[in-house]
């Protein structure tokens, strides 16, 4: 056996293995396993309206990255391929927020947004606008996307980065073959520069998805899963039954759905989207 | 390619599963006594000064008198050495002393073999503490020593209040209406709540079931985890009328309980607000949210939580808890001596002097210096009789339900029913 597959069994399968045990057990967290219940935690977690809403928290934050950071992501891409003044202070400053850690990003961002005292009001109050009552993180209605506007700020700079790596794979001659055509910069992004790009957004797409499926540290530190449970993810909602409440059972039978639910969407997602860049790729190998 | 994104796949989505699968193992480990040499080590949540330096005088006195004994101190934050308290005693690596704050946490504790039975251990300091040891007794036996044992009511700033014209602390709730009525009149935010953190929210559910359920129904209520009594819904009714009036600060939702100056205690000792329900420990947290270090110095005062017209409980019931030394199963005996040096006379009346809470010790009445805390212990010791805090009593699962439900009535979101629904579907669930 070799050594990387052990420590794929210790680190992977075996902890994966202890989760569905705790799942199907009531347990506080100390003593031994004595207290079997069977499928009673999937059941309470299943039917808990906190952990549905959680779930559709995580699915937003999926459609909504896809929606607007892939985009915006793209544009600013194509937007710095160009040679312009300033070029390498602007890429610098699209991908600082990303080299930040979560914490300390999620701390200024949770100073900048506190309703009266915060900078984001003071700076709407000097424009006549008005923040909400509670806060931007304070309201239920906004306090998700608050949450995500803070991670879009906090992510571009990755897909921005991912996005200018995988246009240097895009031949020069190609661009010149075009211009030659007459075709306008526009036609060239579209025709040639996007479709060229393409298993760069995939795997982009991939990481961004699986990413928010498992959100948790900003969402902790902006609003601990509050107001009333508005930003609650399934990450934030198995670690406060776990080590808030101390039903450990619960917990694991949370972070089961939630590996159960990463896996058939990544599962899918290479079945039904990496695949063509798999194909493509041995076609090209084969040449 | 598809091997190795199925494989990162596997191990992305699997590192949501460590986290429950870590503390499943953990070893013990036994104390750290080598040779002469013991090493106790002793977490405390007093982070700030004096509080901090106080321990840390008491420590070096003890180390002095004991040769060969070290104490290791960790002063946590409150709210992280509760997160690392819970960690450490999955992990089986509990400090040898550690705050334990009683109900059924301390059974949990108990059950689960990991607390010090200190009944003998600690005969002495038990005598001395009298009644106040009651909330750290399982099975009649007693595990923790209190050191300070307070009760939740209204902290206010005294100037703020004459500025308004308030001239007699409410008693009623239809007088704190009306002091709500003529702070905001005065242009001023009258009271400020940590409902981000949901129990500085909850503490208010509590004290309108204080007042509204008799002592027999509640305290049947902490063994048979029956909620079916009206009065827990007349608690709620009461708490929604409070908040349809508007009286707490802007953006309470999201509002921390005591970190920062932006957090509820912060802004009452920055002189944000008027006034703040907390516990006793309040004037030493403010003390560490203003630059001067003084809090709301000379400014500070206190008054109990009011009576609600009508209700069926006692109205000079109060809510409170406390906190006190407990040892892990395996602590050296020289951790049992100090944490009795720590309950000494002279370590309690500096306590008490250095107002970082409310001393258990009777010989240190006395020396509580500080009025509005004078006011408070005079309060405390005149209760037919303290509740500890239901998320405390009740223990994590029911208490953590309970607090989330009450925290959503903030948030416009629950109805009174839903409060005793919610716990009561926690409290079925533990049966």
């Amino acid at each position: 056996m070799g050594p990387a597959l052990s420590l794929f069994l210790l680190f992977v399968v075996w902890p994966i293995i202890k989760a569905v045990q705790f799942s199907v057990y009531r347990w506080k967290g100390f003593g031994p396993l004595t207290d079997f219940v069977g499928w009673r935690n999937y059941d309470s977690v299943l039917h808990n309206e906190v952990f549905t809403g959680a779930l559709l928290h995580n699915l937003a934050i999926v459609a909504l990255s896809l929606l607007i950071q892939l985009p915006l992501g793209l544009a600013i891409a194509l937007l710095l391929n160009r040679r312009m003044w300033g070029q390498g202070m602007l890429r610098t400053v699209i991908f600082v927020p990303y080299v930040l850690s979560e914490v300390i990003a999620g701390v200024v961002w949770f100073q900048l947004l506190q309703p009266q005292y915060g900078v984001v009001d003071a700076l709407l109050a000097a424009v006549g606008l008005e923040g909400p009552e509670q806060g931007w993180l304070g309201t239920p209605e906004y306090a998700l996307y608050t949450v995500f506007a803070v991670l879009t700020w906090k992510y571009l700079g990755l897909a921005v980065i991912l996005f200018l790596a995988g246009l240097q794979g895009v031949p020069e001659e190609l661009f010149e073959a075009a211009q030659l055509d007459g075709a306008s910069w526009w036609q060239v992004q579209r025709r040639i520069t996007i479709p060229l790009l393409g298993p760069t957004l995939r795997v982009w797409a991939f990481l961004s998805m699986i990413g928010s499926l498992q959100l948790f540290d900003m969402v902790w530190i902006l609003t601990g899963g509050g107001p009333a449970n508005a930003t609650t993810t399934m990450a934030t909602f198995l670690v406060t039954e776990g080590t808030k409440r101390q039903n450990y059972g619960i917990a694991a039978a949370a972070s089961v759905v939630l590996f159960v639910v990463a896996l058939v969407m990544a599962l899918l997602y290479q079945a039904l989207v990496l695949r063509r860049d798999v194909r493509d790729a041995s076609v090209g190998a084969g040449r | 390619m598809t091997r190795t994104a199925f494989t990162r796949a596997l191990a992305l989505g699997s590192a949501a599963v460590l986290l429950a699968a870590c503390g499943s193992d953990g070893g013990g480990d036994a104390g750290d006594s080598s040779g002469d040499g013991v090493t106790i080590t002793w977490w405390h949540n007093s982070n700030n000064d004096p509080g901090k330096g106080f321990y840390e005088q008491a420590a070096a006195d003890f180390e002095g008198d004991n040769p060969g004994v070290t104490i290791e101190i960790t002063a946590l934050q409150h709210e992280d050495m509760l997160t690392k308290l819970d960690a450490a005693f999955q992990s089986g690596d509990a400090p040898d002393i550690y705050m334990e704050r009683g109900g059924g946490e301390l059974a949990d504790h108990v059950e689960a073999g990991l607390t010090k039975d200190l009944t003998d251990a600690a005969s002495d300091t038990i005598e001395t503490l009298g009644g106040s040891v009651a909330g750290w007794q399982v099975d009649g036996k007693t595990y923790g020593l209190p050191f300070s044992l307070g009760v939740v009511g209204f902290w206010y700033n005294t100037a703020m209040f004459d500025e308004a014209g308030i001239t007699a602390t409410p008693t009623t709730w239809e007088e704190m209406y009306a002091a709500i009525d003529q702070l905001e009149a005065a242009g001023m935010e009258p009271i400020s709540v940590g409902a981000g953190d949901k129990w500085p929210a909850a503490h208010y559910w509590y004290y309108f079931a204080l007042r509204e359920c008799s002592q027999d129904v509640l305290s049947a209520a902490v063994t048979s985890l029956d909620f079916s009594d009206p009065c827990f819904v007349a608690a709620g009714e009461d708490l929604e009328e409070v908040i349809a009036a508007d009286p707490f600060n802007k953006g309470f939702l999201s509002t921390p309980a005591q970190s920062g100056p932006t957090s509820a205690s912060g802004l009452l000792a920055t002189g944000k607000v008027a006034m703040e329900m907390q516990g006793h420990w309040e004037p030493g947290v403010m003390q560490g949210l203003t630059e001067d270090g003084q809090g709301l110095g000379d400014k500070t005062g206190w008054f109990a939580f009011p009576a609600v017209d009508g209700g069926a409980g006692d109205q000079a019931a109060a809510l409170g808890g406390g906190d006190a030394w407990a040892l892990s199963a395996d602590a050296p005996d020289e951790a049992v001596a100090f944490v009795e040096y720590l309950l000494s006379d002279d370590v309690q009346r500096g306590f008490a002097e250095n107002s970082m809470g409310l001393p258990t010790n009777p010989a240190a009445s006395d020396a509580v210096a500080d009025p509005a805390l004078a006011t408070l212990l005079e309060v405390r010791d005149q209760a037919p009789y303290v509740q500890l805090y239901f998320d405390t009593a009740f223990g994590a699962s029911v208490g953590g339900a309970m607090n989330d439900e009450i925290a959503l009535m903030f948030a416009g979101k629950a109805s009174p029913q839903d409060i005793v629904d919610a716990t009561q579907a926690a409290a079925d669930a533990e049966k």
